[in-house]
Formats: C-alpha cells, sequence, structure tokens
C-alpha cells in the first residue's frame, strides 16, 4: 500500500493531464480561450519566477492563514465554552445552524462596508466561513470523550477545568484538526472568490481578473487557478502529515504488540 | 476506616441498591461480588464519590464523602479507555502524580518505580497502545499504586483479560497489598477469583440490590494459583458464594433473594450505563 497509493495518485495526474492536452490539441475546444493543457503547465511553472504574481500569492496566503487561525482559535474557544454549558449549547444551537449555511460570498458586501481595507474584509470573511466546520467538529468531538478517562482522572481528584485541558481537549484534537483541514480548503475558496468578487486587484483572484480583461492572457488565467489548487493540495498535505505524526495514537485502539 | 451506612441508590425509577451497610477496616481486601445488575459497581462509584446516593452515607476516617476523596485510585475494567493514549506510559503513571506536588523529576523517579514493581520495567517511553492487554492493565494498576492511596477501588479489573494473564495480575494485586497495606475494594463477577483474592467476599444480590452474605476467607497467605485454588477451604467457599450468587440458597440467605428466580436476560441500567 505504501508504494501504490502514491504510484496511482501520478497514475491519475497524468492521465488527467493527458486528457486536457488531448482535448485541447484535437480542437474540441477552442484554443484562443482554452490552451493546451501543457501550456497552461508551463505558463504556471514560469509564473514561479514571476515577482509581482509570487506577491499576489503571498497576500492571498496571508489572508487565508490569518483567517483560519483566528478561525481556529475562536471555535476551538467556543466550543469548549458550549459543551461546558449544555444549556447554553442548546441555546446557540439554532442561532448556529441559521448562521452555517450562509455562503461567505453573501457577506461581501457587508464586509467590504464594515472594513477599511481589502485585507481586513477578507480576512473576516475566511474566519466566517472557516468557523463553523470548526466549531461543529469541536463540539462532536468534546461530546464523545470517553467518560472513563474523564472518571478516572476525577478519581483522582482532579478538578473540571485540569481535566477538560487534560484529557477532553487532547482526545478531541484529531478531530478538530480534521475540521481544521475542512475549513482551510472552504477559506481558500472564499480568499480567492473574495479577490474576484471585491475587485481590488489584489492576491490570486486579483490577478485571475487582470488577466481576463482586456481581451484575456487564458493561460495566464488558468496557470493562476493551477496555482490556487496547488495552495490547497499543499494545504491538505501539510494537515494529513500533521495527523500522521502527532495523532499516531488516534485509532490506534487496543492493537496489541505480539 | 470505611463506613458505609444504609447507602440507597437507583437510576429512575429502578433501585439497584436498597440500604446497603458494609464496614471495611483498614488493610483489608474486600472481594464484591455478585450477577450483573446487582449494583456492584454502583457501590464502587459511590464510594468513590463519582456519583452522590439517593440515601445513606459513606464514611472514609471519620470524614463523610461528599465529592471524591483524597488518598484514592480507582482501577476500572476497560484499561484502553482509562488510559491515555497521547501519553506515554510513564506520562500515564506520573499524571495523577501533579495532585500531590514534586517536582517533574520526582513524579518521572516515582512512577519509574511503580512500572518496576508491577513488571514493567523499562516500558515506560512506550505508548499503552502498543502493549498487551495485560500490560495495559499493569499500567492502570502501577498508576493507582504510584499514588499510594489509602483506599485502592478496583471495578472488575480483570474482566478482559485472558485466563493467564488474570491470574498473574490477581496474584499482583495480592503481591500490592501485603506490601502496602492499603484497603482494597475489589468488584469481581469471578466467583473463584472473589474467594482467591479476598480476605473476605461479601456477595451482593439484587432486586433490591444489597448485601447478601459476607464471608470470611480464612486461607493461609501468601496464596499459590495451584495450591490455594485445591484447598478443600477453597472449594468449600467458592461452592457456598457459588450457591449464593446463584441465588440458589445457603441456609443465611435472607428469604427474598432465595424465593426469587433470577431474570438472566433482563438488561439493567447499570449495565448500559457500564458500557
Amino acid at each position: 500500500m505504501r508504494f501504490t497509493r502514491p504510484a496511482l495518485g501520478a497514475v491519475g495526474a497524468v492521465g488527467a493531464f493527458g486528457l486536457a492536452e488531448l482535448v485541447t490539441r484535437t480542437g474540441l475546444v477552442d484554443n484562443e480561450y482554452v490552451p493546451p493543457a501543457s501550456t497552461v503547465l508551463w505558463r504556471a511553472v514560469r509564473m514561479c519566477g514571476d515577482t509581482e504574481f509570487l506577491t499576489q500569492v503571498g497576500g492571498t496566503v496571508r489572508v487565508w492563514l490569518t483567517g483560519l487561525a483566528l478561525a481556529t482559535a475562536a471555535a476551538v474557544a467556543l466550543g469548549l465554552v458550549l459543551s461546558a454549558a449544555p444549556w447554553l449549547n442548546r441555546a446557540a444551537r439554532l442561532v448556529v445552524e441559521l448562521l452555517r449555511p450562509i455562503p461567505s460570498i453573501a457577506l461581501i458586501p457587508l464586509a467590504v462596508l464594515t472594513f477599511s481595507t481589502a485585507a481586513k474584509s477578507e480576512t473576516s470573511l475566511v474566519f466566517y466561513a472557516a468557523t463553523w466546520p470548526i466549531l461543529i467538529n469541536t463540539l462532536y468531538a468534546l461530546r464523545d470523550v470517553d467518560p472513563v478517562a474523564k472518571d478516572t482522572l476525577r478519581a483522582f481528584g482532579f478538578g473540571t477545568v485540569p481535566i477538560l485541558l487534560r484529557v477532553s481537549l487532547p482526545s478531541a484534537a484529531p478531530f478538530v484538526l480534521t475540521g481544521v483541514r475542512i475549513a482551510a480548503s472552504v477559506g481558500l475558496v472564499v480568499v480567492v472568490s473574495t479577490e474576484l468578487v471585491a475587485g481590488t486587484g489584489e492576491g490570486i483572484g486579483g490577478f485571475l481578473m487582470q488577466s481576463q480583461s482586456g481581451g484575456g492572457q487564458p493561460d495566464y488565467m488558468l496557470a493562476g487557478a493551477v496555482w490556487a489548487g496547488v495552495l490547497g493540495l499543499l494545504a491538505t498535505g501539510v494537515f494529513a502529515a500533521v495527523e500522521r505524526r502527532a495523532f499516531r495514537w488516534h485509532g490506534a485502539g487496543t492493537e496489541a504488540e505480539a | 476506616m470505611l463506613e458505609i451506612t444504609d447507602l440507597t441508590h437507583s437510576y429512575g425509577d429502578h433501585t439497584v441498591l436498597e440500604k446497603t451497610s458494609l464496614t471495611v477496616p483498614d488493610g483489608e481486601l474486600v472481594s464484591i461480588v455478585g450477577p450483573s445488575g446487582c449494583g456492584k459497581s454502583t457501590l464502587l462509584r459511590c464510594v468513590a464519590g463519582l456519583i452522590s446516593p439517593v440515601g445513606g452515607r459513606v464514611v472514609l476516617d471519620g470524614t463523610p464523602i461528599d465529592g471524591v476523596p483524597d488518598g484514592l485510585a480507582v482501577v476500572f475494567q476497560d484499561y484502553s479507555r482509562s488510559l491515555l493514549p497521547w501519553l506515554t506510559v510513564r506520562d500515564n503513571v506520573a499524571l495523577p502524580l501533579r495532585r500531590r506536588g514534586g517536582s517533574k523529576a520526582e513524579r518521572r523517579a516515582a512512577a519509574e518505580e511503580a512500572l518496576s514493581s508491577v513488571g514493567l520495567h523499562g516500558a515506560g517511553r512506550r505508548y499503552p497502545w502498543q502493549l498487551s492487554g495485560g500490560m495495559q492493565q499493569r499500567v492502570a494498576i502501577a498508576r493507582a499504586l504510584a499514588y499510594r492511596p489509602s483506599l485502592l477501588l478496583m471495578d472488575e479489573p480483570f474482566g478482559s483479560v485472558d485466563a493467564q494473564t488474570r491470574e498473574d495480575l490477581e496474584d499482583l494485586v495480592l503481591k500490592v497489598h501485603r506490601d502496602e497495606g492499603m484497603t482494597i475494594l475489589l468488584v469481581t463477577h469471578d466467583i473463584d477469583e472473589s474467594v482467591y483474592v479476598g480476605d473476605r467476599v461479601v456477595v451482593l444480590g439484587r432486586d433490591p440490590g444489597g448485601i447478601r452474605a459476607e464471608l470470611e476467607v480464612k486461607l493461609p497467605s501468601p496464596r499459590d494459583q495451584i495450591s490455594t485454588r485445591a484447598d478443600p477451604d477453597f472449594v468449600r467457599l467458592r461452592t457456598e458464594v457459588s450457591r449464593l450468587v446463584r441465588g440458589a440458597g445457603a441456609l443465611e440467605v435472607p428469604s427474598e433473594a432465595a424465593a426469587e428466580p433470577q431474570k438472566e436476560s433482563e438488561p439493567r441500567e447499570e449495565d448500559t450505563e457500564e458500557t
């Protein structure tokens, strides 16, 4: 399994690339708007050396990660408070379920009005979108903390807060991280969309806007999109690696050693 | 000295313990045995202060138990859920010692010592899930020992390990009890085990839950898995306990326990709580 999974992934990527190349080369789609996959990829590679583009990517990443970090802190804190007070949790439930499905995009005008800079309004939208998956995962994880583990520490005389910090939080951590991973993908979509819609010309979204204006440079545009995808892939990879290393105990169960 | 007086507890309408009284002098190892649903775990949890009984009281060394008393350690049946998988074995054992103060080095040294005393020397840096079930339960016992409790409560501690490991762990508890001299309450549903480890066997019945009989165990110490179990006194005692547990009625059993046939399949609230 260890070798086959990355190998299969590579096969899939090459296959998809080949298919895209085929579709564009055979004239199935208009090359003027959709350049061949190889052209896009080559453009994407060359953009690595483009400092202006890199600055824009940096802006997107900064907004994205700041929003994600703030959302993680807020959602975990809120999750702890809500699960410590069941009545508060019940009272908050409806509000959460009402706010959660609101698309962040629908809040762009509000964010633009409320915050003075583009970066601030974008960060606030990432924060909004990223909070929910993390909060929901935190709540479920805290609800499912093993009562035997908690009782054990209680019997040793530990109080509510120490048990929260020493049992509940670590045991919830892997699920919280899964929430953060989901939130990261959502957050990236939100930053790029906001950059596109808000029209400040900043970030990857701003780059995409520029590349389609005035007749358009489709290879630049698609290469920009490829980079957005690469960012998402990197984030998922990093989170998965953290999960594997830090939470090795998770799911290990009672696996006995021979 | 542990004094339990008229302890009563119920889950909803179902009374699991009714006016149960038991006195345990310091340093005694009492086995509590009974059919499932007789309230043995409830009794232990009341003594641990993990649940507040509906009625009656528990007094430990003259102090009524209201909340978790000091100097108490509990070993649960489910070692894999009781140990924290993200901590190493040593850190698991050392964790409760934070309540006792002392430096990190001291706590670690105490943990290593306790691990050695249960035969797990050198396993401190591993993780609980890297160990076999029997070894994990040893870790749980080491954690209790390192804490140096005056009262050790064990809730079916060997219910989830294989027969050979079970015998080893029974002998470990007997050794710990000889060496440390703390008071131990050990809940079990295994009749042989209750006689083998106990200085005294308390038999609990159900409907309503309460003490049916108390039997002194005067078997020579140290006990031995082979010769003790072959001892005629052992055989007589285990037969008597067996009769009492089945409610078939030795003479001194109160009539209500003997008369009421046991309903084996009926689910009990206590059972669901334990799982």
